[in-house]
C-alpha cells in the first residue's frame, strides 16, 4: 500500500518534471525568435549601388543595413589589390566604412590615399588594409553579387565568395 | 478558521489579519544596530531613497517619451523640456539621479572594502549587493540609449559589438541582441522594456534580498567587534540604554539615516536646480546618426575605468580584460585570506592595497575621459589597467599572511 503510494507520488514528480522542461524550452525558444530581427528588417538588408557613375578617387558613401558603405573607385597609379572588386577594366574598393577597432568612420584623404579613423588615430590604405595605430584588421567587405555594372549588397556571389575562402575577409 | 475579536482601532484590525505589530518589530523597532557606526553606513538608506526618487521621476518621463528612433529625441528635448509643464524638473532628476546614484554606490562599496564588511558570515551581502550593482549598470545603460541621442546610439554600437566575441565573429549575437544589423527601432524598444520594466522589476527584487542578507549577519561596525546581539538587545530592553552596544532601527537609527539623508538631498536638489548639465552629456543633444560618429566615444563617468581597462589591449586580450574587470569585485569575500573583520587602518598591508585600488580606479576614470591619442596617457592607461589585473592575485597572498589582531590590542 505505502509502496504503491510512494510509487505513484514518483511518478507524478516526474511527469510534473517532464512538462515542465518541455514547457521550459518550448518558451526559451520562442524568447529567442522573438528577439530575432524582424523579416521586414531582414528584407532591407540588400542595397543595388550602381558603379558606372564613380568617379576615379572620389569616396562615395553609400548606406546599407544602417551602416556606411564606402565605394572608392581606384586610378591607375593605385595599388591593385587582392580585396578590389573587378568589374570590366575599373576597380573599385568596397567596404563596410566602420573601423574596426571601435567602429568609428573614418574619413578619406584624397591626396594621400588613405583613410583616417579620428577616433584613435588608426589608418588604412586605399585597399582598406590597416596601416597605422590600433585597428586589428583590414576593413571588412560586405557580401556582395556583382550584377553588369551594379553591386548588390547582402548577397554572397561568386567574388565575394573566393575572397571569403582566402580570407580576405571575414 | 482562526478566532477574531472586535477590534478596537484600525491598528487592531489590521494586526488580527496582518500580523502588522509582529512585522513592525521585526522590521524596526527590535532590528538592531550597533551603536559604532558613521555616516558612511547611511548610504543604504540614501540609495534606497535615490532609487525611490528615480522611480518616481522616471514615471512622470514615461507620460511622454515615445520609444521610436524618430520620435524619441525630439520627445525628450522638445516635448517633455519645453512643453510639459515641469518636464524639465523630472528630466533634470532623472538625470542627475541617475548620475549620482553610482557615486553612492561606488561610496557603499568602498565603504564595505575599508570596514571588511564583506568578511565570513556577510559573503551574500556582498555578493546581492555586487549583482545590484551589475543590474544598476544595465539600468543606467538601458536608459542612456532612450533620447536617441548621438551618443546613445554610438554607445550602444560600441557596447553592442563587445558581443560579437574578439576573434569568435559571433556577428549574429550582436544582430540578435540588436533585432537589426545596427541599432534601430528593435534595439530601442527592448532596450526601452528593459528600462522601464524589467531591470527595475530586477532592481527591487535584489534590493528585498540585499535587506534580507542583512538580518542574520547583522550590519557590521566600525571596529569589526562582534556583538552578542541577543545580550545587547535585552540591555536596551531592559531599560540599560547606555550599557547596551546596540540600537533599535526605527526610530533611534533611522533618525541619524534621514539626517544625512537631509544633507545628501541639498546636495542632490542644487545640482538639479543649478548644475544639471555635469550629468548630460553635450554630444546627446545632437540626433542620432548611423552615417557620421562623434569625435570621440566614451561612456558617462561612472563606467569610465572599466572602458579604460578595455581600450589599451588588442581586440581579444581586452574583451577577457573587461572580462575580468567586470567580476572581479565579486569574489573579494574569497580572494581576502585574513582572519581579521578590521578597519582597513589596522590591518596594515592591506590599508596600502586598499588606498592603491582606490586610486588606480580614480586614474583610470581619467584616462577612460581623455582621448587616447597622446601616447603618455595610453602608457598611463595601460600600467593602471595591468595594476588593476594585479591587485587581485595581490590581495590573496598578502591577506594570506595577515596576522590575526588580537582584540582590544
Ligand atoms: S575606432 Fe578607429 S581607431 Fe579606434
Amino acid at each position: 500500500m505505502q509502496e504503491k503510494e510512494k510509487g505513484r507520488r514518483d511518478f507524478m514528480g516526474m511527469a510534473l518534471g517532464a512538462c515542465a522542461a518541455v514547457g521550459g524550452v518550448g518558451a526559451l525558444y520562442a524568447a529567442k525568435r522573438t528577439w530575432d530581427p524582424l523579416p521586414s528588417v531582414k528584407a532591407a538588408g540588400f542595397t543595388t549601388i550602381d558603379l558606372s557613375g564613380a568617379q576615379e578617387n572620389v569616396l562615395v558613401v553609400e548606406k546599407w543595413r544602417g551602416k556606411p558603405i564606402f565605394v572608392l573607385k581606384k586610378s591607375e597609379d593605385m595599388q591593385a589589390d587582392d580585396r578590389d572588386i573587378v568589374i570590366g577594366t575599373a576597380r573599385y574598393h568596397v567596404s563596410i566604412g566602420l573601423c574596426t577597432h571601435l567602429g568609428c568612420i573614418p574619413a578619406y584623404e584624397k591626396e594621400q590615399h588613405k583613410f583616417k579613423c579620428a577616433c584613435h588615430g588608426g589608418e588604412f590604405d586605399a585597399s582598406g588594409h590597416q596601416i597605422f595605430g590600433p585597428p586589428p584588421s583590414p576593413l571588412e567587405i560586405p557580401p556582395f553579387k556583382i550584377d553588369g555594372t551594379k553591386l548588390v549588397l547582402g548577397e554572397t556571389g561568386p567574388e565575394y565568395q573566393k575572397m571569403l575562402d582566402a580570407g580576405l575577409t571575414v | 478558521m482562526a478566532h477574531f475579536e472586535k477590534a478596537k482601532n484600525l491598528n487592531e484590525w489590521l494586526d488580527q489579519r496582518l500580523a502588522i505589530n509582529t512585522l513592525k518589530r521585526v522590521l524596526n523597532t527590535e532590528y538592531w544596530i550597533p551603536k559604532d557606526i558613521n555616516f558612511l553606513w547611511a548610504m543604504g538608506m540614501v540609495l534606497a531613497a535615490t532609487f525611490g526618487i528615480l522611480v518616481l521621476s522616471g514615471i512622470f518621463l514615461l507620460m511622454y517619451y515615445k520609444p521610436d528612433t524618430n520620435l524619441a529625441f525630439d520627445s525628450v528635448n522638445y516635448t517633455i523640456m519645453s512643453e510639459v509643464g515641469y518636464g524639465w524638473l523630472w528630466r533634470h532628476i532623472h538625470g542627475v539621479g541617475a548620475s549620482i546614484v553610482f557615486l553612492i554606490i561606488y561610496i557603499h562599496m568602498f565603504t564595505g572594502i575599508y570596514y571588511g564588511s564583506y568578511k565570513k558570515g556577510r559573503e551574500l551581502i556582498w555578493l546581492s549587493g555586487m549583482a545590484l550593482f551589475v543590474a544598476f549598470s544595465a539600468e543606467a545603460f538601458s536608459g542612456y540609449m532612450l533620447p536617441w541621442g548621438q551618443m546613445s546610439y554610438w554607445a550602444g554600437m560600441v557596447i553592442t559589438n563587445l558581443f560579437s566575441g574578439g576573434s569568435l565573429e559571433a556577428y549574429g549575437l550582436v544582430e540578435w541582441i540588436r533585432g537589426d544589423y545596427v541599432p534601430g527601432d528593435a534595439f530601442l524598444t527592448r532596450f526601452f522594456m528593459l528600462h522601464v520594466f524589467l531591470i527595475p522589476l530586477v532592481i527591487i527584487g535584489l534590493i528585498v534580498l540585499h535587506f534580507g542578507t542583512l538580518r542574520i549577519p547583522h550590519v557590521n561596525n566600525q571596529e569589526g567587534a562582534e556583538i552578542d546581539f541577543k545580550e545587547a538587545a535585552d540591555l536596551w530592553k531592559s531599560g540599560k540604554k547606555k550599557e547596551s552596544k546596540v540600537i533599535p532601527f526605527s526610530p533611534v537609527f533611522l533618525s541619524k539615516d534621514v539626517f544625512v539623508m537631509g544633507v545628501y538631498f541639498i546636495l542632490f536638489f542644487y545640482l538639479v536646480f543649478y548644475n544639471f548639465n555635469f550629468a548630460m552629456d553635450p554630444v546627446n543633444f545632437d540626433p542620432a546618426d548611423g552615417l557620421k560618429t562623434p569625435a570621440h566615444i566614451y561612456p558617462e563617468w561612472y563606467f569610465l575605468w572599466s572602458y579604460e581597462i578595455l581600450r589599451p589591449f588588442g581586440k581579444d586580450a581586452g574583451l577577457i580584460a573587461f572580462g575580468i574587470a567586470q567580476l572581479a569585485l565579486f569574489f573579494l569575500p574569497f580572494i581576502d585570506r585574513s582572519p581579521n573583520v578590521a578597519p582597513a587602518h589596522k590591518r596594515g598591508l592591506f590599508q596600502v592595497w586598499f588606498w592603491v585600488l582606490l586610486v588606480d580606479m580614480i586614474v583610470l576614470t581619467a584616462m577612460g575621459k581623455l582621448p587616447p591619442t597622446d601616447p603618455t596617457f595610453a602608457w598611463i592607461g595601460l600600467v593602471s589597467a595591468w595594476t588593476f589585473l594585479a591587485l587581485g592575485p595581490i590581495l590573496f597572498i598578502i591577506t594570506m599572511f595577515e596576522k590575526k589582531i588580537e582584540k582590544g590590542a
